[in-house]
């Protein structure tokens, strides 16, 4: 949320300071807003397009993609030997830890723009803001960090890279974002970026939605909101199932 | 075919679920075990997180040990009195396990707990149940070459048991003792039954013969009917405190478990009882030892995620 109330007043002022310009310098869209995670889910493929305006004639600039999905907080813990067993011994807790961070780019980062930007805009592994406060005498920060990247890109929900934008023509681009069958649900943000000379030009951000639908959805809902119903229900069910198939089994 | 866990919040292959249930369904039928010492730690090592691989393995258990004890009810071979008081200790001891679970969840050691205690607990079974079936197999060669008999083991032998109070008597199990030890190996088990995701059969049978005293005969069909109560109660615990039961990967591994079990019967007709004991403890040994290496070489990943940050 924090990216788009950035967004918005910049779109803002740059309406303002440009009132001439009668085209946007950027648009974007998603193949789809929805990720339905249905009974069958095994992962999906997002494709995201566009299309930015030629400036003055010149080459427009890059075009870097951020989708980021919800924040919520972590707990990373480091095992270390004891007694000659692998116990966990220290742990950092993380509190706005991006469920799901994957940044796009037409050209590598650092050619894109200045640190200073990347930092304010939280865009690539490197320039995330996080708050982890470490309770380990035998790690520090630095390794939880790295640690929290990796082991999410183990699960394929943070980008191992950059991904590469595609251009067609200098004006249309387009990028596929891969979303795995573990996929943490809620609202996703899309945050498109169209750079030129190390500054923001132009910008824009769409919600996607990734959501249980189906009798997966009905039945994680009733598993949480009427528990006790929940284990009867599947007690009984067990119970009728074992029952069953002793009735049809039983050597006649 | 992928299907979603919606607890679990995984996709998985339909048939390696099947699969694995038949698998473990196939030994269970073949030597007369519940087979959630296999299911749990297969089941996390397929990635599911071990909170929802014990809760749902809980589960799984309601519905094997209710069609197991069928066939032990019609032949009389359940000591229904002995079964309610090890069921009211199992009660306490997996309500027990339950909240220990998730104590230990939220200290970040419930992975520890569970391994230590597979390993400390498989080993020991498996390493007497190895002893014991070689003694056997030897004793029945010499037997067989015209040698002694085996000493039978004396029935009612007093002990530090016999002086306790509340006495009761267990007409199926030709048994008159304390009420206290029952209940008391039933805590013990029901804790465990908690914490590891098994039904306890493995402890508990042994319990029964060397502990109680009681016939070879009624112990398995009386261990299933504790069971059923012990790891129903368990069951519904952990959907309540913990929502980590997930009954689509429950049924599916049912399905896969019934149909196993029932091959695995049929093939174990033909094995001999002393073969069959000692395959069981080699494989017992298997999970422990393949458990023990796991938690002294170095990992390939010092850290982990989750646990206790949930939500």
């Amino acid at each position: 949320m924090r990216a788009r109330l950035l967004v918005l007043p910049l779109l803002a002022l740059l309406l303002a300071g440009d009132p001439a310009r009668a085209v946007e310098p950027l648009v974007a869209d998603l193949s789809k807003h929805l990720v339905a995670i249905t009974t069958g889910f095994a992962g999906t493929d997002v494709l995201l397009f566009g299309a930015i305006e030629e400036m003055d004639g010149d080459k427009a600039g890059d075009v870097v993609v951020v989708v980021r999905g919800p924040n919520k907080a972590e707990t990373l813990r480091r095992k270390d030997r004891t007694a000659g067993i692998w116990i966990n011994s220290g742990n950092a807790k993380v509190d706005n830890a991006p469920s799901f961070y994957q940044v796009a780019s037409t050209r590598p980062l650092e050619e894109v723009a200045p640190t200073a930007i990347l930092d304010r805009h939280q865009i690539g592994l490197d320039h995330l803001d996080l708050d982890i406060r470490v309770k380990d005498q035998g790690s520090d920060l630095g390794e939880y960090r790295k640690a929290l990247f990796r082991l999410n890109q183990t699960k394929g929900l943070y980008g191992d890279k950059v991904l590469e934008i595609g251009m067609l023509s200098q004006r249309l681009f387009r990028t596929d974002v891969h979303f795995p069958a573990n996929v943490p649900v809620g609202i996703y943000m899309v945050e498109v970026y169209l750079m030129s000379a190390g500054q923001v030009i132009s910008a824009q951000t769409t919600p996607l939605v990734v959501s249980k639908i189906g009798i997966g959805a009905d039945v994680f809902d009733f598993a949480h909101h009427q528990a006790a119903a929940y284990g009867i229900l599947a007690i009984l069910l067990a119970a009728a199932a074992g029952w069953l198939a002793a009735i049809a089994f039983k050597k006649s | 075919m992928q299907i979603y866990l919606p607890i679990a919040e995984m996709s998985v292959n339909v048939f390696v679920i099947l699969g694995l249930g038949g698998g473990v369904g196939f030994m269970s039928g073949l030597f007369g075990v519940g087979g959630g010492f296999l299911m749990t730690p297969l089941l996390i090592f397929l990635g599911v997180p071990p909170t929802v691989a014990v809760g749902t393995e809980a589960n799984q258990i309601v519905a094997s040990s209710v069609s197991g004890v069928l066939a032990h009810w019609r032949r009389g071979n359940v000591d229904v009195r002995m079964g309610l008081i090890l069921t009211a200790g199992g009660f306490v001891g997996s309500t027990l396990g339950v909240y220990l679970f998730r104590w230990l969840r939220g200290l970040g050691q419930i992975d520890l707990v569970i391994s230590l205690c597979y390993i400390i607990f498989l080993g020991i079974v498996g390493s007497l149940r190895l002893v014991e079936s070689i003694q056997a197999l030897l004793a029945s060669r010499r037997q067989a070459a015209g040698g002694a008999a085996i000493p039978v083991r004396k029935k009612h032998q007093h002990s530090w048991m016999h002086g306790l109070p509340l006495k009761m008597r267990f007409r199926r199990s030709q048994l008159y003792i304390s009420a206290i030890v029952p209940a008391i190996i039933g805590l013990f088990v029901g804790i465990l039954a908690a914490i590891m995701g098994v039904g306890g059969g493995f402890i508990m049978v042994p319990a029964m013969i060397y502990l109680l005293g009681m016939p070879t005969a009624v112990v398995v069909g009386t261990s299933l009917f504790q069971i059923i109560f012990v790891t129903a109660n368990a069951t519904f615990l952990q959907s309540t405190m913990n929502h980590t039961v997930d009954v689509v990967l429950a049924l599916l591994l049912l399905l896969g478990g019934v149909v196993g079990a029932q091959i695995g019967a049929r093939f174990g007709v033909k094995l001999k009882g002393e073969q069959l004991r000692s395959l069981l403890a080699l494989m017992v040994l298997g999970v422990c030892a393949k458990l023990l290496v796991d938690m002294i070489s170095v990992p390939n990943e010092l850290f982990g995620l989750g646990g206790g940050g949930k939500h």
